[in-house]
């Protein structure tokens, strides 16, 4: 078992990304499915780009077992007040400097959900978001 | 055809990531909005778009996308031409609109 640790800060889109692109060097020395490895990165950097634009600060944890990849992001900052709002596409609540680079389209959640075979989100108003997915090989 | 091939067909300035001139493209995607490549572009496409921030090569990589061409004459950000150095995807540029661009472009991957 395989795991690998990032931290994001708020606001920090250069280097947003990062947990992302290790994490697909890893998964390809592993000889792990292309098209699992596809799928991971993309879920999981719409995932540290959602802490980038809406969290304080936040945490990934990328798990690789023997026939899953588990991806754990937790983060502080202001929450998602109606999660199932935030599940449908072109919903957003980015500020207009993030849309300005391109970001808060409102697909980071549908792409996510689209690419994870597992995809669970909890989330406190004020405190934070725990997002979990997982992805079978 | 190979991003060197296009780059020399279509005028187009390379500002980095010579590295990666050898890309095979095998089509192309238009679009500014970055999940929206994030989820439908595929592998080996060229990205025509007119975002010049660093997250669009972080993009490029991850999609592994041939090389990234930038409209209107806009230059990409000094972050951009670094990350692309470091990952090997060219970042291009062109005098045309994303119109005319992509017409060219259509003509030459896939007519």
């Amino acid at each position: 078992m395989i795991e690998l640790k990032f931290h994001i800060s708020g606001g920090d889109f250069d280097t947003a990304g990062t947990a992302s692109s290790e994490t697909k060097k890893i998964l390809k020395q592993l000889n792990i499915d292309s098209k699992v490895i596809k799928r991971t990165v993309v879920a999981l950097y719409e995932g540290e780009v959602n802490i980038a634009a809406h969290a304080w600060k936040g945490e990934v944890a990328v798990t690789v077992k023997d026939h899953q990849i588990v991806a754990l992001l937790k983060d502080e900052g202001p929450g998602i007040a109606d999660i199932n709002m935030a599940m449908l596409e072109g919903f957003s609540t980015a500020s207009p400097k993030v849309r300005e680079m391109g970001f808060g389209a409102g697909m980071g959640l549908p792409n996510m959900k689209k690419n994870a075979d597992l995809l669970e989100v909890e989330s406190t108003p004020g405190v934070g978001t725990t997002v979990r997915m997982s992805f079978d090989f | 055809m190979k991003v060197s091939e296009l780059v020399k067909e279509l005028n187009l300035v390379v500002f980095s990531g010579e590295e990666g001139l050898n890309r095979e493209i095998r089509g192309g995607y238009v679009s500014d909005l970055l999940s929206d490549v994030m989820g439908n572009a595929t592998e080996g496409e060229i990205w025509i778009t007119l975002q010049t921030h660093r997250n669009v090569v972080a993009i490029a990589s991850l999609k592994e996308l041939a090389c990234v061409l930038l409209v209107s004459s806009l230059k990409p950000e000094q972050g951009t031409i670094d990350h692309s150095n470091s990952e090997g995807i060219p970042v291009l540029g062109t005098t045309c609109s994303t119109f005319e661009i992509a017409g060219l472009l259509y003509q030459k991957i896939k007519g």
